[in-house]
């Protein structure tokens, strides 16, 4: 089977890859999404410190 | 086991394991997922009605699946959130909604992309789907709630209560749009025979990873949820400094 | 054991005492439907006045301008008695929280629910609905509100005190009343079309009785979270 012919899907190339596209650019998204708010939660924390030290 | 339960349930003790996990979890989805990949677009016959266009089958049901097990997941952490006021069960919830929301939305965009070639039309109002759709707005609904209250512990327990709201209605709404569906039109469902075992392990390694994928995804978020339901500064000064 | 005053009456009062400022502030409760009204009008003008076309879709014209009609009043089923604080009152008050609801829901579904049912029979026939379907689409209607005004107190105790609760309340409320607006509106569909709508109606009626039993629950957890 060669690459062409795979890449085609039997005339589906312009259903399939689309949706295989969709499903892991949303799933790469969400890695982003859920580190990011990892991180805004440490920052949140890190200024929530801050502020109880310089308050005391 | 009860102390062992309640020390992973504490918030240092949960937030370390959990950074060790995380790797763990991510090398097994991504190993799941390409082996899945690789045995659903490759290996797996072509299906003798549907030809390739099946393929999309390997994204679509997965999603589908995940979609309503992150919303069984988060009603069930929901609802022992608030009977136990256990922090760690609401942040649980609070991290699935929007992965779960994802998946759903993931599931609804792939069956439009499938039915298009297959059906002739991007939408139907087939029960499936519908009941689908209604999932969305659900997950929608929460995410709405939570994201309008400004105290964390008000928003987890109102939140809790629309969850559990939620999975007890969902069975109603998913009979109610069968039975509403069967009259006006006959199901244009396909109908799943016994599928071929070339066919299925692919499907179910994709399932796995995906869940796996999910625990990943879990994990990382519920790190940050922890943090921020942590009022206590000793260890969150430790976390930090690192 | 008599100190107490019985369930019965406490229920009554907490109903009693809502209806009564709620006739103080009649220009709320007329405005669902005006609503209704209005949008019903909207209809024949969008579409088209010809009869046969109008009765096609009189059913779920109906039923989903209803559905929006009583959802406007919904926010203000809690919002007064919150910020007056009678709401934390009746939540100390030591009775059962969810059986209190119970009442405070009824009297707000006399309010806003009932004279959308009394008007529908006008709105029905402007829309062409024969003589004979209008009892059935009453019917309907009288447990349709009903369920909606249960759930609906649902996400309106949920939202208490939140900004634009409004549209928070609709964006809850939809998703979970969609069964009776499928089983409603074809109760009215069928009778329309002179068949029997025995059975959408006796779905509706169950979900009446899940959600006045199951929905006070939810309503006093909520409210218990709220006032908080």
């Amino acid at each position: 089977m060669n690459i062409a012919e795979f890449l085609a899907m039997g005339g589906y190339a312009a259903y399939v890859w689309p949706a295989y596209a969709l499903v892991f650019a949303v799933l790469a998204l969400n890695v982003w999404a859920a580190r990011r708010s990892h991180e805004r939660a440490l920052e949140e924390a890190r200024r929530r410190l801050m502020q109880e030290e310089s308050g005391r | 086991m009860w102390t062992w339960f309640h020390k992973l349930a504490s918030p240092p003790h949960f937030y370390r394991i959990a950074g060790l996990t995380i790797p763990a979890f991510s090398w097994a989805a991504g190993l799941l997922v390409a082996a899945g990949l690789y045995g659903g677009l490759v290996l797996a016959p072509p299906d003798y009605q549907q030809g390739e266009g099946f393929r999309i089958f390997y994204v679509h049901v997965p999603s589908a699946i995940l979609s309503m097990f992150v919303y069984a997941t988060m009603a069930i952490a929901a609802a022992i959130g608030l009977i136990w006021r256990m922090k760690l069960a609401h942040a649980v919830a609070a991290a699935s909604a929007p992965i779960g929301a994802w998946f759903t939305a993931c599931a609804l965009a792939t069956g439009s992309i499938w039915g298009k070639p297959m059906w002739g039309t991007w939408w139907v109002w087939d029960a499936r789907l519908t009941s689908e759709l209604i999932l969305l707005f659900l997950y929608l609904g929460y995410l709405g709630l939570r994201s309008s209250f400004d105290d964390l512990q008000r928003a987890d327990r109102a939140s809790a209560v629309l969850a559990v709201i939620g999975i007890v209605n969902l069975p109603v709404i998913h009979y109610s749009v069968v039975w509403w569906n069967s009259i006006h039109q006959g199901s244009t469902l396909l109908t799943p025979g016994a599928m071929p075992i070339a066919m299925k392990w692919p499907a179910l390694c994709m399932l796995a990873g995906f869940a796996l994928f999910y625990g990943a995804v879990l994990f990382v978020r519920l790190r940050g949820e922890v943090v921020r339901r942590e009022r206590s500064a000793a260890w969150l000064r430790e976390v930090l400094v690192k | 054991m008599t100190a107490r005053p019985g369930l019965w009456r406490v229920g009554m009062a907490v109903y009693a005492r809502d209806l009564r400022l709620a006739f103080r502030r009649w220009e709320q409760a007329v405005q669902p439907v005006v609503f209704l009204l209005m949008v019903a009008t909207l209809f024949p003008l969008a579409l088209s006045p010809e009869a046969a076309q109008l009765r096609g879709v009189a059913a779920g014209v109906l039923w989903v301008a209803a559905l929006l009609a009583s959802l406007l009043a919904l926010e203000f089923l809690f919002r007064a008695d919150h910020e007056d604080g009678s709401l934390e009152q009746l939540v100390l008050s030591g009775h059962p929280l969810g059986w209190l609801s119970i009442f405070k829901v009824l009297a707000h579904w006399t309010i806003s629910g009932l004279p959308l049912v009394l008007v529908s029979p006008v709105v029905a026939t402007s829309l062409a609905v024969p003589a004979s379907a209008l009892a059935v689409v009453m019917l309907s209607l009288l447990l349709g509100t009903g369920v909606l005004s249960f759930v609906g107190g649902a996400a309106a105790a949920l939202t208490l005190g939140v900004k634009r609760g409004g549209v928070l309340v609709s964006v809850l409320t939809l998703p979970l009343v969609m069964p009776a607006l499928i089983f409603g509106a074809q109760a009215a569909d069928l009778a329309i079309m002179g068949e029997s709508a025995r059975g959408p109606l006796l779905l509706l009626l169950a979900l009446l009785v899940l959600s006045v039993s199951l929905a006070p629950l939810a309503i006093a957890a909520a409210l218990r979270i709220g006032v908080e």
